[in-house]
């Protein structure tokens, strides 16, 4: 294995086991005729980084998507199989999508702040389920701007448009917009593929501040950036799901030779 | 899991359960508004046509399909044919297209290709208000400004260049009255004029750049590569904004009510007064008196209506095949 | 010799055509720039003498009589604003159906080429449809006539900007909204509608300069009025009408009355035109 990335694993020590706060059950996922997940299992370990990692069109995006039912908002796509959140099948809950997708926040590859404010933008998500206060409404604000990182740069334009911040700063902004929802989960989807590498290291460090509160699963395509945050990696081939485990366990010891090929870059 | 540490965290953290019963009902009725509305405009195409046809049904009993051909106009003996109105409205229109588009290839070469950057858009944004001009104030220039001129001045010089040539002298004889057909085509060129140009330029610009600099890459000419590169990869384009311009002229109302003379019978000169659909019913429709002058107006409308929307229709289609080959073709 | 070479008369014969050719479009756009030129030049020589006070305190006179055309300004006022409030709610909800849940069902594409052809139907088509569905069975001329003729000429300036401009939103802002929970009638409302705004608001501002010079569609409906009325049950003058009217008089001071009219008009929509572009590029 390259030294590279022997460089960018923290120490970590061995864990307990933990609990899983999301199983997958042979998760099958078809846009129209094409088989894009086949087959796929694991289970999502509560309060920990969990990473998806793989070529391209590997399916980790896609695995990402069924968890919150985004698919849905496309008709020719669609899942088969367990998406398990505590006993309920995510993907034929009978319950209200919104409040699915409320329990499990989304951070998407570029930046997506809505076209108002920044205190608008966090105030969006929180009034789609509660009625707060003004004053509670501030203070939500605010813990959410604090948990992200960004309450020191944005408290003094906290009614400027979300775009007059850095590319950066608006990815941090639509951390803070999931985290003020209160979800269980944080799914992030390649959150730093269009940000510098300043940024990059900040959202790092927040990713990792975030486990203490909150499942998190990070679909990347850089293996480096999966070791540095991650405790589980999970690697993908062409919808399949490869190989999976404690992140330590899967870059230094790859129990695949398909793995290891992609870790050591002799594919990929 | 619920962090304790939220400010404005409520004691039950759940959200409250009548939230999203009342979101599905909301998106349900929220859909459905908009499906109906669109289907709303759906429908308006076909409402309009039954409506005219309704209207015109004691004229198509009466006069079947000799209406077409009829150049007979008599309100005073109930006589109606749609002969000479039908006649205007092509004769005007091609004249119209005659010239409106050379002109519009020519501004849209200027436009894509010659002119500075900085100047396209304020040269484009001029086109434009061409279109943006109401109908009736190109008809009360024409009538007051344009019509003078043209019949003092350009008349008599076509009548003594072109109305000598044999067998084309036919189009340009008769009395310079400066209204008429001609005068009325001239005005609809102008008016469509932004509409072709805007199709052409955005149809232009739809050519890879790498296409037309791999011919310049060549030694092309700037007018080779129009002509031979960006002219053949958009043609289909550039028919579909010729047919948008007809289906502007043929329709055209109040210019050419002012200008065309209104008068019911043919004549092979354009110097003629004459009458086009639009112009007959702009003038006669209020003072009709009876059902059946009423209907065969109502059946010129129809008329019309299902000429342009034919046009329109064609149009369409023929901009979509190339954006649809455009998609393909990459 | 080298056949490449500036003497090569194959080459100075290319040249030459396209000199020829780019001097012919050069002088097409002249020629375009010229009508234009030429009607606002007239319009303002003419107007400038009409456009005084009392063309907006007074009312339409008779024949030889001084006046203004106050009733006329009024009338199309009141038209052209009915007719907007009327025609853009249906087109922008027409227009949201189309870009934000048409998906791959028939009804989106059908409508979008509809919606094209009769965004340039013939206007005096939709005053004789008008004239059949609501004069004919209402048995008289009305102001509420004209504006439901205006807003049908309205509704697909307005749809087809809004699905423009709908179809500009990134998706990306959509999952975003939808990922937070928020059902799709509060994405499209409280997201797309405000990523959207400024285009939207630009179709509604060219659909109103659209209507303001429309005379064909209220000949029928509207018809005109001598006196100031506010009742739009009953016939309503207007400034398109009352232009074609009184410019097709044979009384100078109707036609001085026209120009006047003429003028505000023109200066209107094209100020209209302009200010709409301008928000649109801001």
């Amino acid at each position: 294995m390259p030294a590279s990335v022997m460089h960018a694993m923290p120490e970590k020590v061995a864990e307990p086991a933990r609990a899983a706060k999301l199983r997958v059950r042979n998760l099958n996922f078809y846009y129209g005729s094409f088989h894009a997940l086949k087959g796929v299992s694991l289970e999502i370990p509560e309060n920990r980084v969990t990473a998806f990692i793989g070529p391209s069109g590997c399916g980790k995006s896609t695995l990402l998507r069924t968890f919150n039912r985004m698919f849905e908002l496309y008709p020719e796509q669609r899942a088969e199989g367990e998406v398990l959140l505590g006993d309920e099948n995510v993907l034929t809950s009978k319950q209200d999508v919104s409040l699915i997708r409320a329990k499990i926040g989304m951070v998407f590859q570029k930046p997506t702040p809505f076209p108002m404010s920044i205190y608008d933008n966090i105030a969006f998500g929180v009034r789609l389920f509660e009625n707060l206060s003004r004053a509670r409404m501030d203070e939500r604000v605010e813990w959410a701007l604090t948990k992200a990182a960004l309450w020191k740069e944005a408290k003094d334009k906290l009614h400027q448009s979300g775009h007059s911040l850095s590319g950066g700063q608006q990815q941090r902004l639509c951390i803070a917009r999931g985290v003020a929802v209160r979800p269980e989960i944080l799914l992030l989807d390649e959150p730093c593929s269009a940000l510098d590498p300043i940024s990059t290291a900040k959202i790092e460090e927040l990713i990792t501040e975030l486990k203490v509160d909150y499942t998190v699963v990070i679909v990347t395509h850089n293996m480096q950036q999966a070791a540095r945050v991650s405790d589980y990696t999970a690697y993908m081939y062409l919808g399949e799901l490869i190989e999976f485990g404690e992140t330590n366990q899967i870059f230094l010891k790859p129990g695949k030779q398909e793995t290891e090929d992609y870790i050591t870059g002799r594919f990929g | 899991m619920a962090p304790r540490d939220i400010p404005g965290a409520v004691t039950d953290h759940a959200p409250k359960p009548f939230m999203p019963r009342k979101n599905a009902l909301m998106d349900a009725i929220f859909r459905n508004i908009t499906r109906f509305f669109a289907f709303l405009v759906f429908s308006l195409l076909a409402a309009i046509l039954v409506s005219l046809l309704i209207g015109s049904m004691p004229s198509i009993r009466k006069f079947g399909l000799e209406f077409l051909w009829s150049a007979e106009w008599d309100p005073v003996k109930e006589q109606f044919g749609a002969l000479v109105p039908i006649f205007g409205t092509l004769v005007t229109s091609f004249i119209a297209l005659a010239i409106a588009i050379p002109v519009s290839f020519g501004i849209s070469i200027f436009l894509t290709e010659l002119s500075p950057v900085w100047l396209r858009r304020p040269l484009g944004t001029a086109i434009e208000m061409l279109a943006a001009i109401p109908s009736i104030i190109y008809g009360m220039w024409g009538l007051f400004v344009f019509v003078p001129i043209f019949q003092e001045r350009v008349q008599p010089l076509l009548a003594h260049t072109i109305g000598k040539v044999p067998g084309l002298g036919l189009l340009f004889s008769g009395a310079p009255m400066g209204i008429g057909m001609l005068a009325a085509g001239i005005i609809l060129a102008v008016m469509v004029i932004p509409f072709i140009t805007a199709v052409m330029r955005d149809v232009f610009e739809l050519v890879p750049a790498m296409l037309k600099e791999s011919a310049y890459g060549l030694g092309s000419t700037t007018w080779e590569v129009v002509w031979r590169v960006v002219l053949p990869y958009t043609k289909v384009g550039v028919i579909g904004g010729v047919m948008l311009g007809l289906g502007r002229a043929l329709g055209e109302t109040m210019a050419v009510t002012f200008v065309i003379g209104n008068a019911h019978h043919l004549s092979a000169s354009l110097f003629a007064p004459g009458n086009s659909i639009a112009s007959a019913l702009a003038n006669e429709f209020t003072e009709a008196v009876g059902e059946l002058y009423t209907s065969a107006l109502i059946e010129l409308g129809l008329l019309l209506f299902l000429i342009t929307t034919i046009v329109l229709a064609l149009s369409k289609l023929l901009l979509l095949q190339l954006a649809k080959g455009e998609g393909t073709r990459t | 010799m080298n056949p490449v070479s500036a003497m090569n008369p194959i080459y100075r014969r290319r040249k030459r055509m396209n000199s020829l050719m780019m001097g012919v479009s050069t002088g097409a756009l002249a020629f375009g720039l010229f009508w234009l030129i030429w009607i606002v030049v007239v319009l303002l020589w003419e107007g400038a003498s009409a456009l005084r006070p009392s063309l907006f305190a007074q009312m339409t006179p008779p024949p030889g009589g001084d006046g203004g055309l106050a009733n006329a300004i009024y009338g199309s006022v009141l038209m052209a604003g009915a007719g907007t409030l009327i025609g853009t709610p249906v087109g922008i909800l027409a227009g949201t159906y189309l870009a934000e849940f048409g998906g791959r069902g028939w009804l989106a594409p059908a409508t979008r080429f509809i919606n094209d052809v009769l965004l340039s139907a013939p206007s005096i088509v939709i005053g004789l449809f008008v004239y059949a569905i609501y004069v004919a069975q209402a048995k008289h001329f009305s102001g509420w006539a004209g504006a439901v003729a205006l807003a049908i000429i309205v509704v697909p300036v307005v749809v087809r900007t809004t699905d423009d401009m709908l179809k500009l939103v990134p998706n990306s802002l959509r999952e975003a909204a939808a990922a937070l929970g928020a059902p799709s009638w509060k994405v499209v409302t409280m997201i797309s509608y405000r990523a959207a705004r400024a285009g939207i608001v630009t179709g509604v501002l060219l659909a109103i300069a659209r209507i303001t010079g429309e005379t064909a569609p209220l000949l029928f409906t509207a018809l005109n009025n001598q006196f100031w009325s506010s009742d739009m049950n009953r016939p309503m003058a207007n400034l398109p009408v009352v232009i074609f009217q009184f410019a097709m008089s044979p009384y100078e001071d109707w036609q001085r009355l026209a120009w006047g009219g003429a003028t505000l008009i023109t200066l209107f929509v094209l100020g209209l035109n302009i200010a709409a572009r301008a928000l649109f590029r801001k």
